[in-house]
């Protein structure tokens, strides 16, 4: 790292949609400015002002379909008017936006034009049905795929890559793993307030999820309980440099420091090489550590992008926990669970939490640094000292657009 | 029989009505997805939406609209593999209103009677007035030189009478929808002696395209859905009539409500239905069925004389609920009428009636719940044994009301309106929303 980073005052609001007892689509809903304005004023709050913040990063992907609005860098001064003139940059990689947010927001801070960034990252998806929904995110694949993909589209990718891992390790095994994937992530969301499946009361969650995937009601290798959620909602979290905490007033406890970042790009125009695995998250993730100077066996604690639980499992695979093929006994043997080996997703990720798409890579970091600095409330888990490190994957579409960071609490 | 071939012209008369509306849609999509097979490329479909209202067919449309929205995005899957080969329509969105127009461009609303005379099917769907529709059967049948076939919506009227009054020569059916077409599975299926076997093909592929369940019923007035129905309402104003000097009329007519929805796990109470359905539509197909059993009454003077004061039921034609035995607000019962001052009073008046029938057994299952249970026989068995043992005038009540309908049930198949036990209940589960059907051992 060319300069120290920390990150600091991270905020996430309540991730809304199916499942939230307040949601009912029948009803209107906040828009984006009301989730905009809750994650950024609450971040700004807590570093003490925005007349402290050099520069803001706007996360989103697809405000100007979902919600008719584009030019985004435009919301900074609405959140403060401190922020007037300041400089604004919108970043989008479809659901790996928020992780290119955080990235370039390390970038300025080395630049050295700026020694505190706010990085907020929002999506508002309920406005539509899900079926008009899926147009939208299907621009994070390749519109020459649409046509002949599924009237889901990343179902449909996902449900592809799910059939092909069955067919080369088996599928009842597999199914397991997801089974249980879906059962840590809801009792981990169950454990904090703001998570899309707080109220998920299912006393059988096992159960609930074992059902067979059919490809007459959704995709031919997939349940919907293997899908993250679709959800409206805003993180932010602030980035500053050793000067930036002074200014701000911010002791270190209250931080963490970024390692290592790595980022890793595919072609959007081509189809995965190898659909059982995802390649281009293990190039990303193997960058983050060869920089980070560390051992996967470090890492603490993992928040994956599991749009879908078998992307969850492929993670695993790409991070080195386990072989390829062996993902599914490394879930189903509870090492990813809360108590486990390596605890992933502990607010519940994508499937639990909730995936407002342009925030969840600020989320993940927001996770991070609530585990590393003892500020998780009841999601808190244990912090083993010989594995200090957190790491982040946030990934845009089909394992395209990918950031790795991993994180330690700051010394 | 070339199902499609016969598909290509069709009309339906009473279209912009309850029932009409939703077999005009049903039919509309139908058509629209034959038109999609290569084989059919080069036929012009054609469905003529006749109704007496202008106002109404307008309405038609605007409703149509709505509903193929649903059903499109319902079946995006099979729209995606229909617009396969058309490369210009990519997204799920841009699919969906493709096939919207094309529905809707299928559907011609006319006034007229005279665009019948060229169709080869005519729906029928207007009331249920005998004379109506045999009038509206000869005029056309006078008119064209297709032999048209008649389905007949008719949920009373027995069909060799229409058959024989308008001279058809079998060229009708039975095809009785249930109340709303679009969502319940069930229809009643009725051929007269005279119907034609290639009617009765035709029907049928025409019930599988649209994915109802065929229940065959036999040509006796009534046929199963009302027979059994018409018997359970008359079964329910005996009840207030006996219970009515001990509380009064608006009391009973609320013990019996809730008995026959809380108790036997209905989604509505029997008063709650006849108004539902309709005072007036009620008389009407008692009136027609009366005349056909001659052991029996089929009669309410009750019905009567809440006819002639005006209060009918039914909906109006933004779909809420007009008043009946009850006043609803936002689909709830607010009022409930009270016969001996001739108006309505507040629900919160008779519900004192709660007291007297005592509390509702242990472990008592809603209908809610049981409905979203696929295995609920269980459920249902322990629900009433739990009735069963519970000495309360609820409970008593409950048991007197569960034997007649069973009876009512079996009597179905004693007159041969329906083939079997089987039928019956089929018909009340699909056709009623019941949970379980009227023929069944819970309370022996």
């Amino acid at each position: 790292m060319k300069k120290k980073i920390y990150l600091t005052a991270g905020y996430n609001t309540i991730s809304m949609g199916t499942g939230r007892k307040e949601f009912n689509p029948k009803y209107s809903r906040p828009g984006i400015e009301h989730y905009i304005k809750e994650a950024g004023q609450s971040t700004i709050k807590m570093i003490n002002g925005a007349e402290n913040i050099d520069e803001i990063v706007i996360s989103n992907f697809a405000s100007s379909l979902y919600n008719n609005q584009g030019n985004l860098p435009g919301y900074a001064p609405f959140i403060d008017e401190k922020l007037k003139y300041k400089p604004s940059t919108r970043v989008e990689g479809a659901c790996g936006s928020g992780g290119l947010a955080l990235a370039t927001a390390i970038k300025f801070l080395f630049s050295g034009e700026s020694e505190v960034i706010l990085a907020l990252g929002f999506e508002v998806q309920n406005t539509m049905k899900a079926v008009y929904g899926a147009d939208v995110l299907a621009t994070a694949g390749w519109w020459g795929h649409r046509k002949e993909g599924h009237a889901h589209f990343f179902p449909g990718q996902f449900s592809d890559r799910a059939g092909a891992y069955y067919e080369k390790y088996g599928k009842e095994i597999t199914r397991k793993a997801m089974v249980k994937w879906y059962q840590n992530a809801i009792e981990n969301a169950r454990l904090d307030s703001t998570a899309q499946e707080f109220h998920n009361s299912d006393t059988d969650l096992e159960k609930t999820a074992s059902i067979e995937p059919n490809k007459k009601n959704f995709v031919e290798h997939l349940t919907v309980f293997d899908c993250s959620k679709v959800s409206d909602g805003a993180s932010a979290i602030a980035l500053m440099t050793e000067e930036g905490l002074k200014r701000c007033n911010i002791p270190k406890s209250d931080t963490i420091e970024v390692v290592s970042f790595a980022q890793a790009e595919d072609n959007i125009t081509t189809k995965p090489e190898d659909p059982t695995k995802l390649l281009t998250t293990q190039k990303a993730v193997q960058k983050a550590l060869l920089k980070a100077g560390i051992s996967k066996d470090e890492i603490g604690t993992v928040e994956a992008h599991d749009c879908f639980s078998i992307a969850g499992i492929m993670a695993i695979e790409a991070i080195g926990f386990a072989e390829f093929g062996k993902g599914p006994e490394f879930v189903i043997s509870g090492k990813t669970s809360r108590d486990g080996q390596v605890p992933f997703n502990t607010t519940g990720g994508l499937i639990g939490w909730g995936h407002p798409v342009g925030a969840t890579g600020i989320h993940q970091a927001v996770t991070i640094w609530q585990q590393l600095t003892g500020n998780a409330g009841n999601s808190q888990i244990k912090i083993n000292q010989n594995k200090p490190y957190g790491m982040t994957i946030n990934m845009g579409g089909d394992d395209k657009t990918v950031t790795c960071i991993i994180y330690k609490k700051s010394e | 029989m070339n199902y499609d071939e016969k598909i290509t012209n069709v009309s339906i008369l009473g279209a912009a009505g309850k029932m009409g509306s939703g077999i005009l849609l049903l039919t509309a999509v139908e058509i629209t997805d034959l038109s999609f097979k290569k084989e059919n490329q080069d036929k012009v479909f054609v469905l003529n939406a006749i109704d007496i209202s202008n106002k109404a067919l307008s309405g038609l449309i605007e409703y149509v609209r709505v509903q193929v929205r649903k059903i499109a995005e319902k079946k995006i899957n099979q729209l995606r593999e229909m617009y396969k080969d058309n490369s210009e329509l990519v997204n799920n969105s841009q699919i969906i209103d493709d096939y919207i127009g094309k529905v809707l461009a299928n559907i011609r609303t006319t006034t007229r009677m005279e665009s019948a005379y060229d169709s080869e099917i005519i729906f029928e769907a207007v009331n249920e007035n005998p004379e109506l529709k045999i009038k509206l059967f000869t005029q056309i049948d006078n008119n064209s030189k297709n032999l048209p076939w008649f389905f007949t919506n008719t949920s009373s009227v027995p069909i060799s009478y229409l058959n024989e009054k308008a001279k058809l020569g079998g060229r009708i059916i039975g095809f009785h929808f249930y109340n709303p077409p679009a969502i319940q599975k069930l229809v009643e299926l009725i051929n007269s002696e005279a119907t034609l076997p290639e009617i009765t093909e035709f029907a049928q592929i025409y019930a599988k395209n649209l994915k109802k369940f065929v229940v065959n019923s036999n040509d006796i007035a009534g046929f199963i859905g009302n027979g059994h129905f018409m018997r359970d309402a008359l079964f329910g104003i005996k009840m207030v009539e006996e219970l009515q000097e001990k509380y009064g009329f608006a009391k009973s007519v609320y013990i019996v409500n809730k008995i026959t929805q809380d108790y036997m796990i209905r989604p509505m109470g029997i008063f709650q239905l006849i108004d539902y359905v309709g005072i007036d539509v009620c008389v009407y197909i008692m009136n027609v069925m009366n005349p056909y059993f001659v052991d029996e009454e089929i009669h309410s003077e009750l019905l009567d004389k809440l006819f002639e004061m005006n209060i009918r039921g039914g909906q109006n034609s933004d779909g809420t609920q007009k008043d009946g035995f009850f006043k609803y607000q936002k689909g709830k019962m607010t009022r409930i009428f009270d016969l001996s001052s001739n108006t309505y009073i507040n629900i919160e008046d008779v519900i004192l009636a709660d007291e007297i029938l005592g509390p509702l057994p242990e472990k008592h299952l809603t209908w809610k719940k049981a409905v979203k249970i696929k295995e609920n026989e269980n459920l249902i068995s322990e629900h009433f044994s739990n009735l069963k043992n519970t000495n309360t005038l609820g409970a008593e009540l409950t048991v007197k009301y569960m034997k007649a309908t069973k009876a009512i049930g079996e009597k179905l198949v004693t007159l041969n309106v329906a083939k079997t036990e089987k039928d019956v209940n089929d018909v009340m589960k699909t056709g009623f929303f019941h949970v379980y059907g009227p023929i069944n051992n819970y309370l022996d």
